[in-house]
């Protein structure tokens, strides 16, 4: 089955939204090489669960490649079109299972040396897309936050020296009620600009209290699911014949009802689809974010960012279960999980340079701000248009007054 | 280039290295003890994958202080080993056995389909099985010792050593130990059935000269999968002395659960295993002063810089980053303290310990690496 030969009807399966979207771009799909169009219609299979960002991102992707002429469609996808792909893979339902097309396109590409081909082609054409549809700025500079080392006491080795270089550091910030203080500036950049997850906050262990206005997603919420999620791991990891891949398909199939997520108890006031879906694919298709709060938020910041796009994302990392060595995993099973607070805060150091990478890439990077502290002490880092690269303070300071400045 | 410049340059000022091609005639050759002894080779695969910013850039040399101090300085170092295979483990580190990019299956438990440099050894020289070994801390690798070509038959590689199955059969298994079995991060609860290859249980008193009660004892000692492996290794060199030698270690594959402070820690330790080795290389007399010992990783991790990536975690992205790393050698006819920048390849190694060893790699991909011969 190729793209020349898409019909109307064969999205069938697909949910009411996307259905609806697509059958209006069967011509210019129908134009596409194989080797493109699965990973475009994994985007849109799901576009009844993306956030609003998204979902102009798919609409204006599929609009623009209905404009290119013949020759532009030669031109732009000349790369894709030289990649080779096995009958396999062509007789794969790809209309249905784009996702896990994409993944066996991947291991193919790998196995026949044609990856580098195949990502050289995928920037060339992001490139382009990029050129010829503008995106809009943010409708207010961004800020990021991201608070490390809850549970930290003394702590010697130097903080956020990767970041440092790129904006302020302060040595004496006050700390008593700084994440209050943070929760209360995401609170009235929420209510200033009232966008739909525009406006989120991560705690990778229990939430603190916050505006019911900010989308929020914690580790500690996510408890239940995370267990159920392992189990059903180790239930399949142990029937024949089940490895890695197999295993990635098996969970790419679940659905947030299977791990219990969509429902009012779950500590929203009603259940959010969109957000099921992406606390889901954030526990399924992270690597470790079943069993590192860190991971997990550090990969939820990047998922957020990159999907969600939000004016305002506050990022709290939590201490995660410290990694048991050899001797108490040779001496018995124990249900005690022992913390790692000062490994978190290694983690975290690292997970708030990432969450402002992953910022910076963002639409409006010039005007965005960013603050990293180390909760509970003096130490930050601000960044953004208005504070000086590489400079030191060591004046005593307020939370709210880095907020301000940063503005 | 620009990878190999900085790492040159680190290297150069950090460690005091002089640069290849221009002073070779003025640096220390490493040259054989008088009373010639059998040649015999380590091969060390260096962790799971590891990058410069945590390496060999100056932000990461604390990380590495065995390897700046004690080892580079008795190295030949190359700085441009580009693989451009297959980013997994088990089927890059196949690649560096055989000397050539393989392409099975990096989740199941195969052979390699080339011959392996312990089958070429083995045929040549006419060495018994017990010359060749690895010792592997993934049950993935249980197949690495010798491949399914036609040229060679079964029994004709290496003896894969798994320490984990040693200990897990030493006691006796549980779900106690099931976190033992564990092949990788990405993949905790992933193993694939053991066939072929393995030693048995009864084999640990026999070629390890340890009882299992000795072996227990020991293990609760040790902090992680590659401390045991290491320790295997040194067992084996002092009971079997074998002139091939290959331990791959993993430790710093935990990266790829997304914790940085494990990673870290997993190079940390890496690197102080490294320099156990080679002490050890040092004082056994089977060993001092007529082994090679090369170290270098299967490959590296994806870059910051690349949005398709999450940086260190993983090595998905196939960018120069992750396909770039760096190789060692020393010991035994290598010329010390020297830096080389010409990219070479992964699959160089196998012919080269074919030229020093004196076996042919007709199979393999690359080329003898000329600096060292």
């Amino acid at each position: 089955m190729l793209p020349r030969d898409l019909k109307p009807e064969q999205f069938s399966g697909y949910p009411p939204e996307a259905r609806r979207l697509v059958t209006g771009y069967i011509g210019a799909l129908q134009r596409l090489p194989l080797s493109f169009v699965p990973s475009l219609l994994r985007e849109v299979i799901d576009y009844d669960f993306k956030f609003p960002v998204e979902r102009k991102a798919v609409e204006k992707e599929l609009a623009n490649l209905k404009s290119l002429s013949a020759e532009q469609i030669d031109t732009w996808f000349q790369a894709f079109a030289r990649i080779q792909l096995s009958p396999k893979l062509e007789s794969f339902d790809w209309i249905n299972a784009p996702a896990q097309f994409v993944e066996q396109l991947s291991s193919y590409l790998w196995t026949t040396h044609q990856l580098d081909g195949f990502r050289t082609a995928a920037m060339g054409y992001a490139g382009r897309l990029q050129a010829a549809v503008p995106v809009e700025p943010p409708a207010m500079p961004r800020l990021g936050i991201t608070v490390v080392g809850q549970g930290v006491g003394m702590y010697e080795e130097a903080l956020f020296r990767k970041l440092r270089p790129h904006g302020a550091y302060f040595s004496r910030v006050k700390p008593e009620n700084g994440l209050n203080q943070l929760l209360g500036a995401v609170s009235a950049r929420a209510k200033a600009n009232p966008v739909a997850y525009g406006h989120w906050y991560i705690d990778g262990g229990v939430a603190a209290e916050h505006d019911s206005a900010v989308t929020c997603v914690s580790y500690g919420a996510l408890e239940p699911a995370r267990v159920t999620l392992l189990r059903k791991i180790q239930s399949e990891s142990g029937r024949p014949g089940m490895g890695p891949e197999a295993l990635r398909t098996v969970m790419a199939q679940l659905r947030p009802a299977d791990l219990g997520l969509g429902k009012a108890s779950m500590g929203n006031a009603s259940p959010d689809a969109v957000l099921d879906r992406f606390q889901m694919k954030v526990l399924t298709e992270g690597s470790g974010t079943q069993i590192f709060s860190t991971t997990f938020a550090q990969w939820t910041a990047r998922e957020a960012l990159r999907r969600a796009q939000p004016l305002t994302l506050l990022v709290r990392f939590a201490p995660r279960q410290r990694q048991k060595p050899m001797n108490e995993l040779l001496s018995s099973t124990s249900d005690r999980v022992e913390l790692d607070p000062v490994g978190s805060l290694m983690d975290g150091d690292m997970g708030a340079y990432y969450n402002w990478l992953n910022q910076q890439r963002l639409p409006g990077a010039d005007q965005s701000s960013f603050l990293v502290w180390f909760e509970g002490h003096g130490e930050a880092v601000a960044v953004g248009p208005s504070m000086a690269r590489g400079t030191v303070s060591n004046s005593v300071a307020e939370i709210g007054q880095l907020l301000s400045w940063m503005s | 280039m620009e990878l190999a410049c900085n790492r040159r340059e680190f290297l150069r000022t950090a460690a005091g290295l002089t640069l290849g091609g221009t002073l070779l005639g003025s640096s220390r050759l490493v040259r054989a003890a008088t009373v010639p002894k059998r040649k015999k080779v380590v091969v060390i695969t260096f962790g799971g994958g590891a990058r410069d910013q945590e390496t060999f850039a100056a932000e990461g040399q604390e990380n590495i202080p065995h390897l700046m101090k004690d080892l580079i300085p008795q190295s030949t170092f190359f700085t441009q080993v580009v693989n451009r295979g297959i980013l997994g483990h088990y089927v890059a580190t196949a690649s560096l056995a055989t000397g050539v990019y393989e392409t099975i299956n990096n989740f199941a438990s195969l052979p390699p389909e080339h011959p392996t440099a312990f089958e070429y050894f083995r045929k040549d020289l006419k060495r018994p099985a017990s010359d060749a070994w690895v010792v592997a801390p993934s049950n993935g690798f249980n197949r690495i010792g010798e491949s399914n070509h036609r040229s060679y038959g079964s029994g004709l590689g290496a003896r894969v050593l798994l320490p984990k199955h040693l200990l897990t059969a030493a006691t006796s298994g549980g779900r106690d130990f099931e976190h033992l079995l564990r092949d990788n991060y990405e993949t905790p609860f992933y193993a694939p059935e053991l066939g072929g290859g393995e030693i048995e249980l009864e084999q640990l008193e026999q070629i390890l000269k340890l009882s299992v009660n000795e072996f227990k004892k020991k293990a609760l000692t040790l902090s992680s999968p590659d401390e045991l492996s290491v320790y295997i290794a040194r067992q084996l060199m002092k009971q079997m002395a074998p002139s091939l030698l290959w331990v791959t270690m993993h430790d710093i594959d935990i990266a790829h659960a997304g914790a940085y402070s494990l990673y870290i820690e997993g190079i940390r330790r890496t690197d102080r295993l490294c320099a156990d080795l080679w002490k050890t290389i040092q004082s056994e007399p089977e060993y001092a002063g007529n082994t090679t010992l090369f170290i270098l990783p299967d490959f590296g991790r994806d870059s910051d810089d690349d949005s398709g990536g999450n940086g260190f975690q993983h090595h998905r992205t196939g960018d120069a980053l992750s396909r770039t790393t760096w190789m060692m050698a020393m010991g035994a006819g290598i010329r010390e303290g020297v830096v080389f920048d010409r990219p070479i390849e992964p699959t160089d190694l196998v012919p080269t310990l074919g030229s020093m060893l004196g076996f042919s790699a007709s199979f393999a991909q690359g080329k003898p690496i000329g600096e060292l011969l």
